[in-house]
């Protein structure tokens, strides 16, 4: 069984097309922006079932059209690797298009299974440099960043994900040394900056948490606009989601 | 004969009224995409800059600009009227001045006074004598006959709305014909229907002459009609110009005479392109030219004004008039009937702006051309004035692929087929009888006889189910006698001789029959089947409150568990109904539709099972309870999908509001995921959808400052409207709704 905080049916922005989005609850980050804060404790969640996820695929299936499909978000959806497993298998098995929203620090027999089954890794990358990972995580980038070289072995495409922070990941030396690494991946189909916003910040008080980027703003358009230009020199399609 | 009629392929239609066979034989289906289209012309944003400064001094006058009190109004009641003579293409009002509204007191001569009233007007003492002492109307015949059972009914909100002091409306005449054919085919063809109606004179062949003698004067007075505006509608329009104004002549007597609620258009648009094409062909008009005519003629649509009473509003909100027309579908042979003209009517969205007239609504199949389909999610996407609707699900169900959609979202085969509208009932309101032993919640009085006391006030699923199906079956019979008295005086009294002219004699009838409150059932239902919901009563034991605990699915999330229950209901309501005798013996039909009744039905509700509060406004339509709908957009669509279109066949309402962004990152996404959305929502044996895109602050804003945003559009259940004609309270739960987003 899978523990799944919630489904989003008209998921248009985590992979191509209409997708339904499961996000599944536990994550082993505690990103300090994470707008799904309620989705970071290990515990707790729906237990849900293959079938009744594959029930609810069938009856969407229409709606995913040519490009569409399910993709599993969180939380870290990897975290459930071992339960995730049938699920997508089963899924594949049904011809539906799989994308995993991670942040790729979980390499595991599980995980490697899972990923046979996936056809679009989204890849969370939080930031370049280890200290400031570190800081916006709680963790280091050294797994996520092997996790990437494990995906170019198998060929599995990836579409990264960047959240600009104002003040925290958006200095110009810092992108233009995530192009610098990256660039090389010909796996990387493309690169999607998310803007930050305050939009989870209300969770936090909800589950007495202290919000500690209080103050900062949300991106503006220029901010955004200057972050496309640098990492377009690096990567076939930057998107500003 | 015109070189134009030459140029025509032959058919049955020849020899016979039948447009539908010449539009079969002579339409040219485009494949292309939006890009031959043109903007507006000088001439006609001078014409609309008019319009506007008239419409801005409706809204600034109470919503009226002013009333011809004298007058009673008639297919020729009025001098030609023009907004300004020498720019337009198509010419024609209802009285003699751009926004006069006419009286039209026929339905019942209190609602016209008092509408007069409410604007500090006296209608004339000739008018109030000849309809207090000597005319008979509609709502003097349908209250010399009501029961006390149904005026006790509907004075307690289990009947709303029902069409006794207005006009029924819903009727669409096939107003092609007078481009086709001309008034003089039209008459003779009549008289000869009228000479094949010999005995025996039972009731049924002495009214039908009586209606056919109606018709055909209908029709000398239509050619008068023209004549006041120089056109010559004995024969055949012979051009794309003469056959646009032609349409709109015949829709024009029928907009002149009645008031129904609805009056749709039908689905002119393939037809007039036959014309068009003819023309651009033969290089009479150019592109701009043919597009300057649409523009023209929807313009006209847009200004069609009916005088209402103050307390209509409750139930139609934002003074609409259901021009609808149907644009799209497919024909039977599998061509499809996009044509260039269908793009025209939609590019009026760009050219006049966005508007809630003329009601547009496209007849969805999988088999439109793509080009087509994108250009309508970009319509969708910047106007949100557009509802959908399923070709594929309804020539195959209807069998017929000549249709219209009579006001929001009924299927009416035109000029073959009518229907009585029915209003509607409240479900959620009858549930509680089942609760309360039969008495009304609030009133405390009995309505139904015959429903056993609940032997406890934790609710059995089982019992409470018997008790529903008790209720619902008086109900349906005391709906049912309403109808066919509200019908049987409105043919008596208020005939609709200029459109039922354009109709053949003795069509099918549909009775529309409506059902208010599913959403709300379907969730009571599944709370007393999954939860532990107990009854807390008043001191006169009626039920005031209920407890839940526990958790129960709601509608709205594709659960089985309660979509069932929505199936279940409608299915067996509309059943009941099947069962009944009905005037004229129409074909009993029953849609889940509620316009903005959903406001004043929940008013007249109390507390229900499903954790509601009394007052509380319904959900529009089929549409789930706002903010019930826990999974997202689609979950919500496919509930939807899942009520059975053969057991509402006037229709099944859906109304989609969604942020721009969720539909995607970038426009060229967002476009084909509407599209993809709607592909798979149809493909579901889904019946309607109204598509509004628009941001929550965007209305919170036009609620602050209605001035800039006079053309601000919203769909609402089945129709369009100005969202700021809507009153406050409706403003507010329009935006209360569910608007999904998932960001």
């Amino acid at each position: 069984m899978l523990r799944v905080h919630s489904f989003e049916s008209l998921g248009t922005y985590d992979g191509p097309g209409i997708r339904l989005v499961a996000f599944l609850q536990g994550c082993n980050f505690k990103c300090l922006y994470c707008a799904n804060a309620d989705t970071i404790e290990l515990k707790g969640g729906k237990e849900t079932s293959a079938e009744e996820i594959l029930g609810m695929a069938e009856n969407q299936r229409p709606f995913f059209g040519k490009k569409g499909g399910l993709t599993f978000s969180g939380g870290e959806p990897l975290v459930q690797a071992k339960q995730l497993l049938p699920v997508v298998k089963a899924l594949k098995e049904k011809g539906f298009h799989i994308c995993i929203d991670t942040n790729g620090s979980i390499l595991n027999d599980d995980v490697k299974e899972v990923l046979q089954y996936t056809d679009i890794i989204l890849l969370d990358i939080k930031h370049i440099n280890n200290e400031q990972h570190q800081f916006l995580t709680g963790k280091g980038n050294e797994k996520t960043l092997a996790f990437v070289d494990y995906l170019a072995e198998i060929k599995k495409p990836i579409w990264l994900r960047y959240v600009l922070v104002p003040g925290h990941s958006d200095k110009t030396e810092h992108l233009h040394q995530l192009g610098e690494h990256f660039k090389a991946y010909d796996n990387v189909e493309k690169l999607e900056i998310q803007p930050y916003h305050e939009l989870g910040a209300h969770k936090y008080e909800h589950l007495g948490w202290e919000y500690q980027l209080k103050g900062v703003k949300a991106n503006t358009t220029e901010q955004l606009n200057a972050a496309r230009d640098i990492f377009n020199t690096y990567f076939k399609e930057v998107v500003i989601n | 004969m015109s070189k134009i009629k030459e140029a025509f392929v032959n058919g049955s239609w020849n020899e016979q009224v039948n447009v539908r066979d010449f539009v079969q034989k002579n339409i040219t289906p485009f494949d292309g995409d939006s890009s031959f289209l043109s903007g507006a012309t000088e001439r006609t944003k001078k014409l609309w800059d008019i319009c506007l400064e008239a419409i801005k001094e409706e809204r600034a006058n109470n919503g009226v600009r002013s009333i011809d009190t004298e007058a009673v109004s008639s297919i020729v009641s009025h001098e030609a009227g023009y907004i300004q003579k020498d720019l337009e293409l198509i010419v024609g009002l209802q009285t003699d001045e751009l926004l006069k509204r006419a009286m039209k007191p026929y339905g019942g001569i209190a609602v016209v006074e008092k509408a007069c009233e409410e604007q500090g007007l006296e209608v004339s003492d000739r008018v109030k004598d000849i309809f207090r002492n000597y005319a008979k109307t509609h709502n003097d015949g349908v209250f010399d006959v009501y029961t006390d059972e149904i005026r006790k009914y509907r004075s307690l909100g289990f009947l709303t709305g029902l069409p006794d002091n207005y006009a029924r409306g819903r009727i669409i005449g096939d107003y092609r014909r007078l481009a086709l054919y001309g008034i003089d085919t039209l008459v003779a063809a009549k008289k000869a229907d009228l000479q094949g109606l010999v005995g025996p004179m039972s009731d049924e062949k002495i009214r039908l002459r009586e209606e056919v003698a109606e018709q055909i004067k209908a029709l000398i007075q239509i050619k008068e009609l023209g004549n006041k505006y120089g056109l010559d509608l004995s024969r055949p329009a012979e051009s794309a110009q003469e056959a646009v104004q032609w349409v709109y002549m015949a829709y024009l007597s029928a907009v002149k005479e009645q008031d129904g609620a609805a009056m749709s258009l039908g689905n002119v648009s393939s037809f007039i392109d036959i014309y068009m094409e003819y023309d651009l062909a033969n290089g009479n008009i150019t592109e701009e030219l043919a597009q300057e005519f649409i523009d023209q003629f929807v313009m006209k649509l847009r200004v069609v004004r009916h005088l209402r009473m103050n307390a209509y509003n409750e139930i139609f909100a934002g003074d609409p008039t259901w021009v609808t027309e149907a644009i799209g579908g497919k024909l039977m042979d599998g061509r499809h009937k996009i044509t260039k003209t269908s793009y025209r009517f939609l590019q009026t969205l760009y050219n006049l702006g966005a508007s809630p007239e003329p009601n547009m609504t496209v007849l969805w199949s999988s088999s439109l051309p793509e080009g087509f389909k994108k250009f309508c999610a970009q319509v969708s996407i910047d106007t949100s004035s557009i509802q959908y609707e399923n070709d594929d699900l309804m020539t195959s169900t209807r069998d017929s692929d000549d249709y219209g959609i009579a006001c929001c979202v009924s299927f009416q085969e035109i000029g073959k087929q009518i229907q009585f509208f029915g209003a509607r009932t409240n479900l959620a309101k009858t549930l509680l009888l089942a609760i309360n032993g039969g008495r009304c919640e609030l009133s405390g009085k009995t309505i139904v006889e015959g429903i056993p006391a609940l032997k406890s006030d934790k609710l059995d699923f089982d019992e409470v189910m018997a008790n529903y199906k008790l209720a619902m079956k008086d109900v349906a019979r005391v709906y049912n006698e309403s109808m066919n008295i509200i019908h049987y005086m409105h043919d008596k009294y208020y005939y609709e001789k200029s459109q039922m002219a354009f109709v053949d004699t003795n069509p099918a009838i549909n009775l529309a029959y409506g059902m208010a409150g599913l959403s709300i059932v379907a969730d009571s239902l599944s709370a007393i089947k999954h939860a532990d919901v107990t009854v807390v009563r008043n001191e006169d034991g009626l039920s005031s409150q209920f407890l839940i605990n526990g958790e129960f699915p709601c509608y709205g999330n594709d659960d089985d568990r309660v979509d069932n229950l929505a199936v279940e209901i409608s299915n067996h309501f509309n059943q009941l109904l099947c069962g009944l005798d009905t005037y004229k013996n129409a074909e009993p039909t029953m849609s889940i539709l509620t316009i903005t009744s959903n406001v004043v039905y929940g008013l007249k509700t109390g507390a229900t099972p499903d954790g509601r509060e009394q007052g509380v406004p319904f959900a529009p339509g089929a549409n789930p309870m706002h903010g019930r709908d826990k999974n997202g957009a689609i979950a919500s669509l496919n509930s939807v999908a899942k009520l059975d279109y053969k057991n509402a066949l006037d229709g099944i309402s859906n109304t989609f509001s969604i942020i721009p962004k969720s539909l995607g990152a970038d426009a060229d996404i967002r476009n084909e995921n509407l599209v993809t959305m709607m592909d798979a929502y149809f493909s579901k044996e889904a019946h309607h959808l109204n598509v509004n895109v628009l941001d929550r602050e965007l209305l919170e804003d036009a609620m602050e400052n209605p001035g800039e945003y006079p053309q601000l559009t919203i769909r609402v259940s089945g129709y369009a409207v100005n969202f700021v004609r809507l009153t406050r309270e409706q403003q507010l739960e329009v935006i209360s709704r569910s608007f999904h987003s998932n960001m």
